[in-house]
């Protein structure tokens, strides 16, 4: 072999490489439907989801588009029947729950779903083996059962009255997902289920590509092809969607600002139970003092953080449960006062010492908070927390770490943690305040224990009674004013940057996770582009 | 020739077997819990016995040598495991992402080595003047420029402002099929930023050893007898100063890998570099081992290579020296 030919063969290589590349063919698609309308949209997303296999966790919040659960959430975030075809029977002790199915739906393969599929797919994801991680929200199911092809009842161990919630988790096809290994088959990467859309082609980091589903029992979505691309960066994902790549994207508040002046698109900003909170730990001596609590809470100015922090988009936060949340506790707003904060310390003993900082018994008024490096909104909510502070003579110090650094000093150390989820209140305050949880993984991370508010939430779970379940969260919200066990600062709205030409969309209320449910595509199969 | 390629075979063994033993023992000493990966977050809300549960399923908490020499004995057998990250098994992830990883580095490899060597000929012919000054200063800055930097601005300038060239992806993202040209225009960015970051050592070392050869007894004899320029340069000078360049190709290896990490990284490229990425930092053992094998594989192969090269193109080196 001369140096001659060596050349050639790299230049031979390459061009089989692109050879390769170019098998499949080309298929002309601008993006138009035969009326001119836009039949097609792209989004930009920042999240990508682990799995599209229900049985792993996909979708368990419901809007999966590829699958449909038994129930599934409208605008309002009310329960509405999907592959059910009416809201559950609960029986009088509010343990066992019953639907009727929708009678001929199928998958998108034209096999005909039935209760079989449903308690297949219940059953997966209790069984030990699957390795499903959210399997611990379906605790209170102990079993389900098939009544004929058409019906399907849930027993449950204790009576749980958000369980229908839970109900808008999506069912998988017996008939394929049955026939593989749960935990690595292809299911998860090739799902067929009954939504309105079905999955093209999933390429892992770069994006997923959806088609409708023609025979989608709730009628042929107008939008035809839907595309969800995976771009981490902001900056990215704003360049993409100004260089006309994406019809809509989720953006920061600096960035969606920078598309105000576009007429040919729209900033849709969606309330979302996405609250920013301070942990204030039980175990530490300063923290867990309910007078540095107290300061605290009415002692940081919640209002100049939506203002700087979140540049109006966004909410001062009580509690978990947003200020403009029916299941809110009128006059539980606590007035940012200073003067007042530094009164509870003083009558508590804590007295000014040097340098600013209040002392008692030998304590330093002081205590490290964590948060998530990388994070600049969690990063600018931490440090604007320990300046409010410091003007009341109480020492915040400021730390970041990623999550395997901090869990293990949480129950000493305070945290700038998130979260928020919007279908029941028992979701969050549950795993936020139950004392028997604190230290459980994440959930009660301040290890917060009360005894009347663990009461109210039993309480809360058990009644199927509105109006009583309202009572038991007030209980815990006008508790949560006397002896907090956190700081809630904000409700972050979420932002969303979409073209015009899709018409008026609407937004869900959100939770904290940036699932492939939000932004105004969650209903995108009911969409009505214009001309 | 095959005498030295079996030697190195034989030689890789080794290596292969420690570096996959160094990734296990190195992922088993980072504070990264492969469970909490694996959950995402639905970890933040899971109760610890369904974590301890996920903990046993995944198979994670067996010690490290059993674990790696799981790994090892299934992948000597051809079965290279699971992915947890990806959730799908680990050849098939290596499968669908190394082509294009492939793809994208070949080009920019060899558009670095056709331009370096064009340039550093150029430069070479009359040092000190003015071109050799204006490229060998472009080489220097270059070098300098770190090429996610480089990724970033070729997009603000190509994609933004001038609207020729789609900022990034394999194709356009409303597009569902993979068709040559799509291909084509989404590569020319990424594979660029790659060549460019790539050309400063080509440009300076092919400026540098044309122009010692430019200096040889056997270039001056060329001249003495009366030969064109042009024959000197590229028979004589060029052919001598070429196998410096050949070693450097295959040195070039480990860099053009991480270089691609990054390149594919801001551009979306579908390759294997989000992957390797997301395999580190999630404690994900069985892809993170495959793709340091086939990297270190990639490396080893690179210096063969250099070697194979050097020696067909000047056999006095001869293969077993």
């Amino acid at each position: 072999m001369r140096a001659r030919s060596i050349r050639t063969t790299g230049a031979v290589a390459a061009t089989a490489a692109l050879a390769v590349a170019a098998s499949a063919c080309s298929s002309p698609d601008d993006g138009k439907g035969a009326d001119g309308a836009k039949d097609s949209a792209v989004v930009g997303i920042a999240y990508e989801p682990e799995t599209l296999s229900p049985l792993l966790g996909y979708g368990k919040d419901g809007n999966s588009k590829i699958f449909d659960g038994l129930l599934t959430h409208d605008a309002d975030m009310k329960l509405r029947p999907a592959l059910a075809a009416k809201l559950p029977k609960v029986s009088d002790d509010g343990k066992t729950y019953t639907f009727a199915l929708r009678k001929g739906v199928k998958f998108s393969d034209g096999k005909p779903f039935s209760a079989k599929d449903v308690v297949f797919t219940y059953e997966t994801i209790l069984d030990k083996k699957t390795n499903n991680a959210s399997k611990t929200e379906l605790d209170a199911l102990k079993s389900v059962e098939a009544k004929g092809d058409d019906a399907v009842v849930f027993h449950l161990k204790y009576p749980y009255a958000p369980f229908a919630e839970r109900t808008v988790l999506p069912i998988a096809p017996e008939h394929i997902a049955g026939k593989q290994d749960v935990n690595k088959g292809d299911f998860s990467t090739e799902p067929v289920g009954t939504g309105p859309y079905e999955l093209v082609k999933w390429s892992k980091g770069e994006k997923i590509v959806f088609k409708a589903n023609p025979g989608y029992w709730g009628g042929a979505p107008k939008i035809k092809n839907f595309t969800m691309a995976i771009i981490k960066d902001d900056d990215v994902r704003a360049t993409r969607l100004r260089t006309g790549d994406l019809d809509g994207a989720i953006l920061p508040p600096n960035l969606a600002e920078t598309f105000a002046s576009d007429g040919a698109k729209k900033t849709y900003a969606a309330k979302t139970f996405d609250y920013r909170v301070v942990t204030l730990p039980t175990g530490n001596e300063v923290a867990g003092d309910t007078a540095v609590r107290r300061a605290l809470d009415i002692g940081v100015d919640r209002k100049a953080m939506v203002d700087s922090i979140l540049e109006g988009a966004g909410k001062e936060a009580y509690g978990p449960v947003p200020t403009d949340s029916p299941w809110f506790t009128k006059g539980t707003e606590r007035k940012f006062d200073a003067a007042k904060a530094k009164k509870i310390l003083d009558e508590a003993g804590w007295k000014p010492g040097k340098g600013g900082i209040r002392e008692k018994d030998g304590v330093q008024a002081s205590f490290p908070l964590w948060y998530l490096t990388g994070d600049k909104l969690r990063q600018d909510h931490a440090l604007a927390y320990a300046s409010d502070a410091k003007k009341l003579g109480i020492k915040v110090e400021v730390q970041s770490g990623t999550w395997e650094v901090i869990e293990p000093r949480m129950a000493k150390d305070a945290v700038l943690a998130g979260g928020g989820s919007p279908a029941d209140p028992d979701f969050d305050q549950y795993a936020l305040l139950k004392s028997s949880l604190a230290g459980d993984g994440f959930n009660n991370m301040a290890h917060y224990d009360n005894a009347t508010v663990d009461k109210a939430l039993e309480d809360a779970r058990k009644s199927g009674d509105r109006a009583e379940r309202a009572a038991a969260y007030d209980t815990i919200q006008r508790e949560l004013v006397k002896d907090p066990g956190y700081t809630f600062l904000t409700h972050i709205d979420h932002l969303y940057v979409v073209d015009k030409s899709f018409g008026d969309l609407s937004t869900q209320v959100e939770p904290h996770d940036h699932g492939l449910a939000s932004g105004p595509w969650w209903n995108v199969e009911d969409w009505q582009p214009k001309k | 020739m095959a005498r030295l390629a079996a030697r190195r075979a034989v030689f890789a063994v080794p290596v292969l077997f420690v570096v996959t033993f160094g990734v296990f023992a190195v992922a088993e000493a980072s504070p990264f819990d492969p469970v909490k990966a694996y959950a995402g977050t639905a970890g933040l809300t899971a109760s610890q016995e369904n974590l301890d549960q996920l903990r046993a399923n995944l198979g994670v908490d067996k010690p490290l040598v059993s674990r790696w020499w799981d790994w090892l004995t299934s992948a000597l057998s051809g079965d290279l495991g699971d992915s947890s990250t990806l959730r799908q098994p680990v050849a098939d992830a290596i499968g669908e992402r190394i082509g294009w990883s492939v793809l994208l580095a070949a080009t920019a490899f060899l558009l670095a080595i056709l331009l370096g060597s064009a340039l550093g000929v150029l430069a070479a012919r009359r040092p000190g003047g003015w071109l050799d000054r204006g490229i060998t200063s472009l080489a220097y800055t270059l070098e300098a420029a770190p090429p996610f930097w480089l990724g970033l601005l070729v997009m603000w300038l190509f994609a933004l402002k001038l609207d020729v060239l789609p900022a990034g992806g394999l194709t356009d993202t409303a597009r569902t099929t993979v068709t040559f040209d799509q291909v084509t225009s989404h590569l020319i960015l990424p594979a660029a930023v790659l060549a460019i970051s790539q050309l400063p050592w080509f440009v300076l070392y092919v400026r540098q050893s044309v122009g010692d050869a430019l200096g040889d007894d056997p270039v001056r004899g060329a001249r003495a007898r009366g030969l064109a320029e042009r024959t000197v340069l590229l028979k004589h000078a060029f052919r001598s100063g070429m196998l410096p360049v050949l070693t450097l190709v295959g040195s070039r290896v480990p860099e053009l890998i991480t270089g691609a990490l990054l390149v594919e990284t801001v551009f979306s490229w579908p390759g294997i570099a989000a992957a390797t990425v997301g395999a580190a930092t999630s404690v994900d053992f069985p892809l993170l081992a495959a793709l340091t094998a086939l990297a270190t594989a990639a490396v080893l192969l690179g210096n063969l290579l250099a070697d194979l090269l050097y020696g067909l193109a000047d056999p006095r080196v001869g293969f077993d020296g």
